[in-house]
């Protein structure tokens, strides 16, 4: 289960499907194309056609300020630290779920998609709780890049995890214990069996953990302090844009962030025909 | 033997468990303690000030509208990937992912950069008494973007699973379409369009960044409970704030355990 069904992969062909015919269903693709294009598609296509109204250099000139440039480098750093960290331990989790006997484990697995279903200005205020200035431990890392890590971290701490784990679950174990009695030790198992196994998974997770990291905004609103040059993410960066009626601006910077998005999706789409091929 | 590998179990363990901890269990359970520090009267005096409660009022009048829109147009799309082939499906399916990958900001953005009041048709609009932006509508149609997905995608693998057998009896047997729908199709989907509804319900009720840009925060009229947790958290009234974002907490741990319960068995794992 997971609060985002993108992430499952798409239900196989059904065997027959009837081409449209009909007013009814001219009359429902209709409705939804227009919705899309009322909701999304006119809106996001705005966005770029404003970035690019002074024309490409003018887009190059908004995109390189030394702010926007700053912000870009920061948000794409950091959301590649925080998709390698999350390949890492989403993948450690996930085993910790499936594999490990652990008394409470199911307390854990249902806490795993709490920070999908959790508004991500709580979970800032949460992690502010924690590591802000008054911590009750005494981590105090407000306002600095680590924040801004530790947010992301926390935002996209599912993706991995609820990826990995069904593939886990379903791998035959028989595999592994053929190898072992065939004298392979844990580390052959696992890098021979384990791995190419749930490789297409921790790779899609990871990607969309990436493409969430790189477009998260309200958990790091409190704890990052929006420093600009310093820990001011390319969200942030945005909104202040618009705030100060920089409109080419914010649509300029938007725009990079749309292109990576739909970077994202297409490795994604890629990623899964990947596994399915494997699978 | 004494060999490196038996360390790599244990250490795996407690690397995640102690992960989890400080990253979930810890930040997510000082929300409570933050909340009741000063005992149950100053809590309960944040959640019943007029601005609270105008919040609670609006996200709640906001989610509906979203949910309800999403959920026509989740079953209406489904019904159409899943039943009929045309021109341009593939785009359309991948259209309807779109928005997740979408940052908050620019959803907001996006929807100013049409339906602003500086806009031909904010301008039309505004003509004739409707404003968008910095209004209800726009703030709806913020929350409407973010969770397009989320019914689609819940009842699509069940419609699949079901197949079209029982529908195309019934029209043999002279049922109209709607007929059709309301007798067979409905009833068969039901358990995967509440799980869909429930998830697009926890998301409307938690948006914070798009609603934060098309909605102007203005307090007492245009202000969420996401938008008042900020603004009280950053006003040194940190006691609503944490009133406020406990209530969330528990709404996006209901809602957790319901869709859980509701999840349809394509998608449980």
């Amino acid at each position: 289960m997971s609060l985002l069904p993108g992430a499952t992969p798409a239900p196989p062909t059904a065997p027959r499907r009837r081409p449209l015919h009909g007013k009814g269903q001219a009359i429902g693709l209709g409705f939804v194309v227009l919705y899309l294009s009322v909701i999304v598609l006119i809106p996001l296509a705005a966005v770029v056609a404003t970035s690019q109204e002074n024309g490409l250099a003018g887009f190059w000139k908004a995109v390189t300020t030394p702010e926007a440039s700053s912000t870009l480098k920061l948000t794409i750093g950091a959301s590649f630290l925080v998709a390698v960290i999350n390949c890492l331990m989403g993948t450690m989790i996930a085993w910790l779920l499936v594999r490990d006997r652990l008394p409470g484990r199911g307390f854990f697995d249902a806490l795993i998609d709490l920070p999908f279903a959790l508004p991500t200005i709580v979970a800032g205020l949460a992690l502010l709780t924690v590591y802000g200035t008054d911590s009750p431990l005494g981590l105090d890392i407000a306002y600095s890049r680590l924040a801004v890590v530790v947010a992301l971290l926390f935002v996209t701490l599912p993706f991995v995890v609820r990826t990995v784990q069904p593939v886990l679950l379903e791998l035959d174990r028989e595999m592994e214990q053929a190898a072992a009695s065939l004298g392979a030790g844990p580390a052959t198992i696992f890098f021979r069996i384990i791995l190419p196994n749930i490789l297409p998974a921790m790779a899609a997770g990871t990607a969309l953990s990436f493409a969430r990291a790189v477009s998260e905004f309200g958990s790091t609103v409190l704890i990052s302090g929006n420093l600009p040059f310093k820990t001011q993410v390319a969200s942030v960066h945005i909104f202040n844009q618009l705030e100060n009626d920089n409109v080419a601006g914010a649509a300029a910077v938007a725009t990079v962030l749309l292109v990576v998005a739909l970077v994202m999706l297409v490795a994604l789409d890629v990623l899964q025909r990947w596994g399915a091929r494997r699978g | 033997m004494a060999s490196p590998g038996v360390l790599v179990k244990p250490a795996v363990r407690g690397l995640a468990l102690l992960y989890l901890t400080f990253l979930l269990v810890i930040p997510v359970g000082l929300i409570f303690w933050r909340t009741f520090e000063n005992g149950l009267a100053p809590v309960i005096d944040g959640l019943t000030t007029q601005a609270t409660i105008h919040a609670f009022q609006l996200t709640a009048v906001i989610a509906f509208w979203a949910v309800l829109a999403n959920t026509v147009f989740g079953v209406v799309a489904a019904l159409l990937l899943v039943r009929y082939d045309f021109r341009g499906k593939r785009v359309l399916n991948a259209l309807i992912d779109l928005p997740l990958a979408v940052s908050p900001v620019i959803v907001g953005l996006s929807l100013i950069l049409v339906y602003g009041r500086t806009t031909g048709i904010g301008q039309a609009l505004a003509g004739i008494g409707i404003n968008i932006i910095f209004s209800i509508p726009g703030m709806v149609m913020a929350t409407i973007f973010v969770s397009i997905p989320l019914v689609v995608r819940a009842v699509a693998p069940v419609l699949e699973e079901i197949g079209d057998d029982q529908e195309q009896a019934a029209r043999t047997l002279g049922a109209g379409p709607v007929q059709t729908f309301r007798r067979i199709t409905l009833p068969s989907i039901r358990g995967a369009l509440a799980y869909g509804v429930v998830l697009a319900a926890a998301r409307s009720l938690g948006e914070y960044g798009a609603v934060a840009v098309v909605s102007g925060r203005l307090v007492g009229r245009t202000q969420t409970v996401t938008l008042l947790v900020q603004e009280r958290y950053l006003n040194f009234d940190q006691e609503t704030a944490y009133a406020c974002a406990l209530l969330l907490v528990v709404t996006a741990v209901l809602a957790l355990g319901v869709s859980r319960l509701l999840a349809p068995k394509e998608i449980k794992r």
